[in-house]
């Protein structure tokens, strides 16, 4: 601790009690060290354009390079977590769409699976093809927005556009399912909220198409840019040994080698019957994770198209009376159908006691609800397990002997999602 | 109608894991109870009890001894550490600190427990994997159970300034606690 000059010394208004304290690291001999001891500490965020959502990131600067630095979170903390534990499993569908509002409709399913599974619950095949849709769909916006938002922190406007155009289409189909764009709370515990209306599967098709087209101008006008492959290539490299033991998922430890994708290696829903592939990076920079998104829309559009393909016309609620909420006709015309309604809003219904941690490959990696019931229509204990949080976690490593603007390509490139991280 | 609670054996769309695994988690909760004799306090079995992988009540002090060999041993390889958390059931011992492992190499999971009373610590395991930093300061956080050696332990989604711990039980739902700045930069911590 050095106790520098009182301000008078630099013409200005002289304090008795004023002065300057400020920790000065001892770096004497550094030939980095542009000016002696000019070691500042900046505060990145919570509320900046660059830092994707309120996160902070407290950081030891010398001139633009970060020497030390490490991260806060928590200021949209809305404790989703307690809501779980005095909300009923019905209720609290809507607050699954504010984890990672990029790509609601995987929440949603994800958070129905593990309710379903606590009860045993088999949803028919239609509405599980069309939740397969929904989770590929939201993927695709989630990655079109990530690499876009990335891109245009480096300075590619019109990239950004391109993707987010196509974005829109998929919110305009999505808005035909089930009314919303972004909040969807789409499914329900046992079912959907709505059936596709005729010729959605037609209309999701050729949006495949347009956007197989697009994604691929993407491709041409960014990926072998000169100035692109220079800002990101060795940029925020994470290796895998650095990816286990910061537990990360997803596209950021694919992009660095693991070859773990859960739709694969622990298919839920019919992820069984459909072709994908699973791209797997190698150096673990900021490029490689945009390639692996890239490549990942790809595949996520095949398996949209291959799903529409396969799905048929059906029931979209299992037929079981502890879920299956009454039609409206019957709620209106019959007593039973009355109470019935009534007790399913205003109670809940009863989930076995038992818990189950139940993990599935979200956009950003490893989605997982650790459900523990101890019967009743509310849980014990709501755990939700965000990538984020994880991916966020290592950001001070990786950014380690980076300069601010390439931290702010590492930021990006993760895709923190602030939803998922405060929850 | 299909079955109500997840002990009856479902064919769901979510997987057979409970029986694809069931042979490999019986030969590591043997070698498991006999190399740790004494720490094994219970196991939970999916066929017995609702849940979907075993479930191993490990006393607190040997609980980073036994991550260890469920991380490094050859026959177990749960190399990664999906989750850590807590749940609190109102009675002593109060808290029960919930790590969820996967291993990549067999696609299979498994879950460990440690109980705590209140004001008691857990051993950190951050030693294993640093990526235990971070979810034990939220469980620290939340539910007020402390980690002996966490290198910095501090809240982590509620402003350091908070008192009490949201998510146990007896915490009241409503309330306020109002700061008039935000949480200065800790220059100790970025000292190399």
């Amino acid at each position: 601790m050095e106790t520098q000059k009182p301000h008078s010394e630099f013409g200005l208004p002289a304090s008795e009690n004023y002065t300057i304290t400020v920790d000065v690291p001892g770096h004497e001999n550094d030939p980095d060290d542009l000016w002696k001891d000019s070691r500042v500490f900046v505060n990145i965020g919570p509320t900046h354009p660059a830092m994707h959502g309120a996160l902070r990131m407290c950081a030891r600067l010398n001139g633009e390079t970060i020497e030390k630095s490490y991260c806060e979170f928590g200021y949209t903390h809305r404790a989703k977590e307690k809501l779980g534990e005095n909300r009923t499993y019905h209720n609290f569908i809507v607050y699954t769409d504010r984890l990672n509002y990029c790509s609601a409709l995987t929440n949603n399913v994800t958070y129905a699976m593990a309710v379903e599974r606590l009860m045993g619950i088999q949803v028919p095949d239609r509405a599980v093809w069309i939740r397969m849709i929904c989770t590929e769909m939201a993927r695709v916006i989630d990655h079109l927005i990530c690499v876009g938002v990335n891109a245009l922190d480096l300075g590619a406007f019109s990239f950004f556009l391109y993707g987010f155009h196509q974005r829109e289409e998929a919110y305009t189909l999505i808005e035909k399912i089930c009314g919303a764009r972004l909040t969807t709370s789409y499914t329900r515990i046992g079912g959907l909220m709505a059936d596709a209306p005729a010729g959605w599967e037609k209309e999701v098709k050729d949006w495949v198409v347009r956007t197989r087209k697009t994604v691929q101008e993407m491709d041409k006008l960014l990926t072998n840019n000169r100035i692109w492959c220079d800002r990101t290539q060795g940029v925020g490299v994470f290796t895998k040994e650095q990816c286990m033991a910061y537990s990360y998922t997803g596209p950021n430890a694919r992009a660095a080698g693991i070859n773990r994708d859960l739709r694969r290696d622990d298919p839920t829903m019919f992820y069984k019957q459909v072709e994908f592939d699973v791209p797997v990076g190698k150096n673990g920079d900021v490029f490689d994770r945009y390639m692996v998104r890239m490549n990942e829309i790809y595949q996520s559009l095949n398996i949209i198209a291959q799903c529409a393909d396969k799905m048929r016309p059906g029931a979209i609620w299992v037929e079981d009376k502890r879920v299956r909420i009454p039609e409206k006709d019957v709620v209106h015309n019959t007593m039973e159908g009355l109470i019935h309604h009534f007790k399913f809003f205003m109670q809940g219904f009863d989930v076995p006691a038992g818990e189950a941690y139940t993990a599935f490959e979200a956009t950003n990696g490893e989605l997982a609800f650790y459900i523990v019931s101890k019967g009743g229509p509310r849980a014990h204990r709501m755990r939700i397990r965000g990538p984020s949080v994880w991916h966020y976690q290592g950001l001070s490593e990786m950014t380690e002997g980076l300069k601010i603007a390439d931290m702010v390509a590492a930021l990006g490139s993760i895709n923190i999602i602030a939803g998922e991280l405060d929850r | 109608m299909r079955g109500t609670d997840i002990r009856t054996p479902v064919s769901t769309i979510y997987g057979d894991f409970t029986q694809k695994h069931a042979e490999r988690w019986k030969l590591q909760v043997e070698a498991l109870q006999k190399k740790f004799a004494g720490a094994i306090e219970e196991v939970r079995w999916p066929g017995t009890y609702p849940t979907e992988v075993p479930i191993i009540y490990v006393a607190k002090e040997s609980i980073v001894d036994v991550l260890r060999e469920l991380k490094e041993g050859a026959d177990f390889q749960y190399d990664f550490l999906a989750d850590i958390t807590a749940t609190d059931e109102e009675i002593e011992p109060r808290f029960e600190v919930v790590y969820n492992l996967s291993s990549f190499s067999s696609d299979s999971r498994i879950r460990v427990k440690a109980r705590a009373c209140d004001g008691e610590d857990v051993p950190t395991a951050t030693s294993l994997w640093k990526g235990a930093n971070w979810a034990e300061r939220e469980v620290f956080d939340m539910f007020g159970v402390k980690f002996r050696g966490h290198p910095d332990l501090r809240r982590i989604l509620m402003d350091e300034r908070w008192q009490g711990y949201p998510l146990r039980k007896d915490y009241p739902l409503r309330g306020y606690q109002l700061f008039p700045d935000t949480q200065p930069i800790h220059t100790e911590l970025l000292k190399d």
